[in-house]
């Protein structure tokens, strides 16, 4: 049953971020970059972390591609008739052999390594949130610091950067 | 059971779609959408790898870059929109204002 929902997001995930790269119209790559996340949300879930899940759905799709599809809607970009880099074709042959190559390097690879200290049932007694606010609260606080002093400092700079430019002062100028 | 390497697989792929957008597209604004198809990649990484691996530290990671991808977002297109006013377009290729 899991491997069957895996299949189906999996799937539809790689089927809306190439779509995303190859469509043609602006916002037409914006939902299909929302059908990405909402997919990949999906594959969160199969792993057991709802929070992320829930982080995912409400950040990304809720908020980030909104602020994406709100530019689009802004700029009224037109579309135009050579959408792809003039020398496309020597990139995407290249970007096809890597792949493969590193494809057959990652299925062939066994993974293993030091187990932590979170296995499945004890965090499913407390629930994936409590597990995860434990953590970041403790050894990753100063991350999560770091990060809200981050984030208000890209919000400062946006608002700064697309603020309108004040003209000139004229007896500023004429000093 | 899925297997660890398949979730690899998948995010591997991804990633690959991402940088081939981010290389052969034009337009400024799906640039940046093939970057969060990128950190969509890394994030089914980071949480395959934690629940495999039964750490919780994954998961965290992912949080923090999720954070980091909205950071990013609003100041790419703050940028975006400052281009924009000034040569009303936002094909990469015309923005050479920085190049020598």
């Amino acid at each position: 049953m899991i491997s069957v929902f895996f299949a189906y997001f999996a799937l539809m995930s790689i089927a809306a971020g190439v779509l995303t790269v190859a469509l043609k119209n602006p916002v037409h790559c914006g939902l299909a970059l929302l059908a990405l996340l909402l997919h990949v949300s999906g594959l969160f879930i199969l792993l057991n972390a709802e929070f992320l899940w829930a982080v995912q759905v409400v950040v990304y799709a809720g908020a980030i591609l909104v602020l994406y599809l709100f530019v689009l809607m802004l700029l009224n970009l037109k579309t135009e008739e050579r959408y792809f880099h003039a020398s496309f074709t020597y990139f995407l042959i290249p970007a096809v052999l890597g792949a493969l190559y590193i494809m057959a390097l990652l299925l062939r690879s066994p993974f293993g390594g030091a187990k932590g200290d979170a296995p499945a049932e004890a965090v499913l007694r407390e629930g994936n949130t409590f597990a995860v606010g434990i953590k970041m609260f403790s050894e990753y606080l100063l991350q999560f610091e770091i990060v809200g002093i981050f984030l208000l400092g890209a919000i400062i700079g946006a608002i700064v950067l697309a603020k309108t430019p004040k003209p000139i002062d004229s007896n500023l100028r004429d000093r | 059971m899925v297997p660890l390497s398949a979730y690899v697989a998948v995010s591997a792929v991804l990633f690959m779609t991402g940088l081939l957008g981010v290389l052969i597209r034009r337009n400024f604004i799906i640039v940046l959408m093939a970057v969060e198809i990128m950190l969509n990649a890394a994030n089914i990484n980071l949480v395959a790898f934690s629940y495999y691996l039964e750490s919780m530290a994954g998961q965290l990671v992912a949080l923090f870059v999720i954070a980091i991808a909205a950071g990013e977002a609003a100041v790419g297109l703050a940028i975006i929109i400052v281009v924009f006013r000034g040569k009303i377009s936002t094909n990469v290729d015309e923005m050479n204002l920085l190049k020598w």
